[in-house]
């Protein structure tokens, strides 16, 4: 299934030509030809959402940033994809960065922004020349620059370099980062889309979403919705890793089940059995096998605790221990905190000791009560998105591993 | 501006729809719990322990989230009780609670919350910051053990002071605060004002104490132990003994001072008067011969230290006065030790002070006279009411008594040195009467009074001359002048006072803590600073400097006349470059 | 420290604003022979920003792909995130261990490696992946770990 994938391996990504040659651009012109107000009707119409791990509406989003008043405006492309698990934007990038960069100006144009940034994850520098030649191609075409295909609308794209910081994923973070400050989230409101990076009004959008727009205005949206299921519509780029025998990126419809999806993936390697298997990030949930006959949909996966989030899915063969790869993502966030609020900061510190304990089987009842009280602190309490989901695995893999939390000294099951 | 209709635990309230949660809380009688909050300063949202609940169980951060039309908030439900524990367990376990020990016990915020909150002992298993404590600095301590990352400091120091020596670094459970490579705080840019100590929830910041040294002396019959005290500790020492803000309590002062032992106790502001003397004939030197003008006061070692680090080629403008602490000790320790036939080797002057700043001042060699220094040993005004509390006097019973007769007098015109604005209407009301020759009856410069940032006024001192003056309190307003002045936006001003400390020395990193909480409401440094106002208008007898009739005694038997040689080599001072 | 000009030259293709410290860091520290931001670099651009030297180390501190310390002409970034810890990140850190005789963390003593864990580098397709320089490393056997290594002492003779 191929639809915002559909130019991969029909380029070599890099020649803009070839990319006009498969209709590039196409999706720009007619956003043009429809004005802004109808491409966002449009959008709102496929009922895209926020495929970084946010989930807000696209179309909405577009809109409010329209509607703010302002002498200058930004639209970030975020390309800061630091979900563990996840690499579909480095090949959305790598493979059809035309596609993308077309999706900013198409979006710069509705929300009347001329000043786009493509903020690229420091761990891509490989790929930054690229990006970078890319939209000096888009300028010598005319796609960028000074009246874009005689509209009078003007939209320049520069790259800004991430240097190793998963909370710069985060709207605000990125925004600080972006100004020379250390990447630390800022208290909202007010919120990104009204005072952003140098407190202009920012519309920050995942680099999927905006290849997404690019392919809808270009295939149509009945295409689009006509995949996927009616209250989910669409496709997801999903990126698989793990115990499989044949790790990438898949672009799927909505509705799949979990089980439909790692099988395109070819099985778990040495024929194995799923042990479990964490969706959306580290930040994501985690489900065991038994599982894995739920639907691919926003509203399926939230009925298992669980979240799209970026489309990531690691699979763990049952030789993998759930406490180990838990400690492993502890060990993320402890890495990644930012260190600002205290339920994230000194949650994950105290989760860390409270894993090891039930790793060693020493947890007594105050240590499960510990455990649960920190979590739920945590995912009202922390400052950011980032700190409110970190305890998301941490969660679902004490409902569905419930063995693994045996308390010490005994053989009691909580 | 808007106002709107809110529900706090169930009051209803009407307040303006920019009102933080927070502050409409206040309004509808709830006071809602903070920690990393300091009003107007820092609103960071870092600590989450005001968080309360706004509808649909939403929780957001008090201190950071407005209100709205129609906002039902609720900030003791079960859950935001039992969340908040938890946060404070949490940062209880990253702290090093050694209480009995520590010397903010019982001003400590953090403390206070725990007792609130019922939490005897944190379940967590504490893990907190095990570096040495930092000593290195003549002034701040700083234990990184107890810091709680609230980051009130580091807002202050660079968003109030302008100074930016402390600051984040590192992130999570690696992040800490501190010096740019991990430097100690003797080699950086702070300037020693300790406005980080008077706004630290906890004891991670505190001043270098000197009781021990003083205690020694006190102990020691063979010395002659002198103490002085700033205009400005008199308008807050009660508030360590639980008096209201802004009591002046000079008598009781005085009384303690004597019982504590001190052989004189006498009162810096005399020196006050003494510094307009010379500092004013500076002025009128200078004015006349056009020379380095505008002049600044030297008297705030803060903004002595900030001129020599970040703009020592304007060192030129700085008057050559010592501070009134330095010229006091410099006096005792010739004029008063010749007198009284004491060895000035066998002299220790301790100073009492708002200020930290003053314990560096004191060790600058700069300001020795012929090797001897001036002042021995500055302790604060939070360390002289641990050191009175020590000798179990009963502070708030004392009667009144009177500093020592032999530098008895001083006017209105030095006691108001405490507040920002204060050294300029001295200097004011004692040049203009040279100027014009005569006692002039209007001697109320309200216009140099007051909070606000810069203030800059023209003064009319004769008929053909009008001063253009300007006076700035806080490093950020330091610098805003400072800037100017490089810029040659200034050369045609006379004069200008610059006090590191917002609202100046009543607000002086020295002085008695006061939480944030009780910051919400009052302003320190205007309750602080109506005490020194008063005993100028209604308890000073003298008012201007140049009418202390021991000031003049002093240069009629010994200094000649402000500026003279004598006074020059006892008095004056020069200034180093630390960029 | 690298010639101050060179840092001028960093500093006036950023118009020495300090809104753009971040990337100004990035590439200070690529043209340093240590690959590190010295406290002298870090004091010369702090002046001409006109912003403290704390902030800059603040920036320096915070993130990951900036160090305040003297590193290896090669960083070898490992990746120990979930994929990678899945993949066998444990026999790959043995590897370089073995291969250079140093922890996470440290140098070699000729100054030619530094060894440092890090975080998923988008490499989980070809998982167990490190990183060094702008070069992705993936499905890491012995060999390939030798041969790297050999590669990049090779091009340094």
């Amino acid at each position: 299934m191929k639809f915002i994938t559909a130019n991969f391996d029909q380029y070599d990504g890099k020649d803009i030509q070839a990319y006009i040659g498969l209709d590039g651009f196409s999706g720009l012109k007619k956003a043009i030809e429809m004005g802004p107000l109808a491409t966002i009707e449009e959008v709102k119409e496929s009922g895209l959402q926020g495929r970084g791990g946010a989930e807000y509406p696209t179309g909405r989003k577009i809109e409010q940033a329209r509607i703010e008043k302002a002498e200058r405006k930004f639209v970030i492309c975020n390309a800061d994809e630091g979900e563990p698990g996840t690499f579909k934007d480095r090949e959305l990038i790598k493979k059809d960065i035309y596609q993308l960069i077309e999706g900013m100006i198409i979006v710069a144009y509705c929300a009347n922004a001329n000043e786009g940034v493509i903020y690229c994850r420091e761990e891509y520098d490989w790929m930054h020349e690229h990006i970078c030649t890319s939209i000096l191609k888009c300028k010598e075409m005319g796609y960028l620059g000074d009246n874009i295909l005689d509209t009078g609308f003007s939209f320049e794209i520069s790259l800004f370099s991430g240097a190793g910081s998963y909370v710069c994923g985060e709207g605000f973070a990125m925004c600080e980062s972006m100004e020379g400050k250390s990447g630390r989230p800022r208290s909202k409101p007010p919120y990104v889309k009204q005072e952003g990076y140098l407190n202009y009004p920012t519309l920050v959008i995942n680099v999927e979403t905006l290849s997404a727009i690019t392919a809808i205005m270009k295939f149509g949206t009945s295409n689009f919705t006509d995949l996927g299921t009616p209250d989910c519509p669409g496709t997801k780029v999903i990126s698989i890793s793990g115990k499989v025998n044949k790790p990438g990126v898949y672009e799927v419809p909505f509705g799949k089940t979990l089980e439909e999806i790692i099988a395109l993936a070819e099985g778990v390697k040495g024929d194995k059995r799923i042990g479990f298997v964490q969706i959306g990030g580290a930040s994501g949930g985690i489900l065991p096998e038994s599982a894995l006959k739920t639907q691919f949909t926003y509203r399926e996966l939230k009925s298992k605790q669980v979240s799209v989030g970026s489309g990531a899915i690691v699979v763990a063969d049952e030789d993998d221990n759930i406490l180990d790869y838990l400690e492993n993502v502890g060990q993320f966030f402890i890495h990644e905190s930012c260190g600002k609020c205290v339920p994230c900061r000194e949650g994950n510190r105290q989760l860390e000791i409270l894993l090891g304990k039930f790793k060693h089987k020493t947890a007594t009842i105050d240590d499960v009560k510990m455990y649960k009280d920190i979590l739920d602190m945590m995912s009202e309490a922390s400052l950011c998105g980032s700190g409110r989901t970190e305890p998301v695995p941490f969660k679902t893999a004490f409902t569905y591993f419930e063995d693994a939390f045996a308390l010490g000294g005994s053989h009691e099951i909580l | 501006m808007k106002y709107c209709n809110v529900t706090i635990d169930g009051v209803k309230i009407n307040v303006p729809d920019d009102m933080m949660i927070l502050d409409a809380a206040k309004q509808a009688g709830i006071i809602v719990p903070t920690l990393c909050h300091l009003k107007g300063i820092s609103a960071t949202g870092a600590c989450r322990v005001c968080i309360v609940e706004t509808g649909g169980g939403k929780v957001q951060t008090a201190c950071s989230f407005p209100v709205a039309e129609g906002m039902m908030v609720k900030t003791n439900t079960p859950k935001i009780r039992e969340m908040r524990k938890t946060i404070l367990e949490m940062i209880i376990a990253n702290h090093n609670a050694e209480c009995t020990t520590c010397v903010r016990s019982q001003s400590c915020e953090l403390q206070s919350l725990a007792m609130i909150y019922g939490i005897e002992d944190s379940h967590f298993k504490k893990k907190f910051n095990q570096e040495p404590v930092d000593m290195s600095s003549a002034t701040i301590v700083r234990d990184q053990s107890k810091c709680i990352l609230c980051g009130r400091c580091v807002s202050v120091c660079n968003g109030v002071q302008n100074i930016g020596a402390l600051g984040f670094i590192g992130r999570s459970i690696d992040m800490h605060v501190g010096l740019a490579y991990e430097h100690q705080l003797s080699e950086s840019t702070c300037i020693n004002c300790g406005q980080c100590i008077v706004n630290c929830p906890v004891g991670a910041l505190k001043e270098r104490d000197y009781l021990s040294e003083v205690q020694l002396a006190l102990d020691d019959p063979t010395f002659t132990v002198v103490v002085q005290t700033a205009p400005a500790v008199r308008a807050a020492l009660g508030e360590v003994f639980g008096l209201p803000m802004g009591t002046p309590v000079t008598g009781k002062m005085v009384a303690s001072l004597k019982r504590l032992g001190f052989d004189y106790v006498f009162d810096t502001d005399f020196a006050a008067d003494v510094c307009i003397m010379e500092e004013g004939t500076e002025l009128l030197n200078r004015i006349r011969a056009g020379a380095h003008l505008p002049m600044i006061t030297s008297c705030s070692p803060g903004w002595v230290k900030y001129a020599e680090t970040f703009y020592p080629e304007l060192l030129p403008h700085m008057s050559s006065c010592k501070s009134p602490q330095n010229m006091m000790g410099a006096l005792l320790k010739s004029h008063f030790a010749e007198i009284k036939g004491i060895d000035p080797a066998k002299m220790i002057v301790v100073s009492v002070m708002p200020c930290t700043a003053k314990k560096f001042e004191v060790e600058r060699q700069e300001l020795e006279v012929d090797g001897i220094r001036d002042v021995d040993f500055s302790i604060t005004t939070r360390e002289l009411g641990r050191l009175i509390k020590k000798a179990g006097i009963d502070f708030k019973y004392l009667n009144d008594e009177k500093f020592d007769d032999f530098y008895g007098d001083s006017t209105g015109a030095a006691v108001i040195f405490g507040a920002t604005g204060g050294v300029m209407e001295a200097a004011l009301r004692t040049v203009a009467d040279i100027i014009n020759g005569n006692d002039l009856k209007e001697i109320e410069y309200t216009v140099v009074r007051g909070i606000q940032g810069v203030k800059e006024a023209k003064v009319q001192v004769t008929p053909d001359f009008t001063a253009k003056i300007a006076v700035a309190h806080g490093g950020k307003n330091m610098h805003f002048v400072m800037d100017k002045l490089a810029k040659g936006e200034l050369s045609d001003y006379h004069f200008i006072e610059l006090m590191a400390c917002p609202g100046g020395c009543v607000n002086g990193g020295g002085q008695p803590i006061v939480d944030a909480k009780a910051k919400m409401h009052i302003d320190l440094r205007v309750e602080r600073a109506k005490a020194l106002y008063h005993e100028d208008s209604n308890i000073l007898h003298y008012r201007k400097s140049h009418h202390n009739p021991s000031v003049m005694k002093l240069y009629e038997t010994y200094l000649d006349a402000p500026n003279s040689h004598k006074a020059h080599h006892l008095l004056h001072t020069s200034y180093q470059r630390r960029d | 420290m690298v010639e101050t000009r060179v840092i001028d030259g960093i500093l006036g293709a950023y118009q020495n604003d300090a809104v753009n410290l971040l990337q100004i860091l990035l590439k200070v520290q690529s043209v340093e022979p240590k690959n590190y931001v010295s406290e002298e670099v870090a004091m010369y651009v702090a002046n001409h920003l006109d912003i403290p030297i704390s902030r800059v180390y603040e920036v320096v501190t915070y993130f990951a792909a900036l160090s305040h310390k003297p590193q290896g002409k090669h960083v070898i970034q490992i990746c120990n995130t979930t994929v990678c810890q899945l993949n066998g990140f444990n026999e790959v850190l043995k590897w370089f261990k073995d291969a250079l005789k140093i922890n996470p963390g440290e140098t070699t003593a000729d100054g030619l490696f530094s060894m440092k864990l890090t975080p998923c580098i988008g490499a989980c397709d070809i998982s167990p992946a490190i990183k060094i320089g702008t070069n992705v490393y993936g499905n890491l056997t012995k060999e390939k770990v030798e041969e790297i290594l050999s590669e990049l002492r090779g091009a340094i003779s």
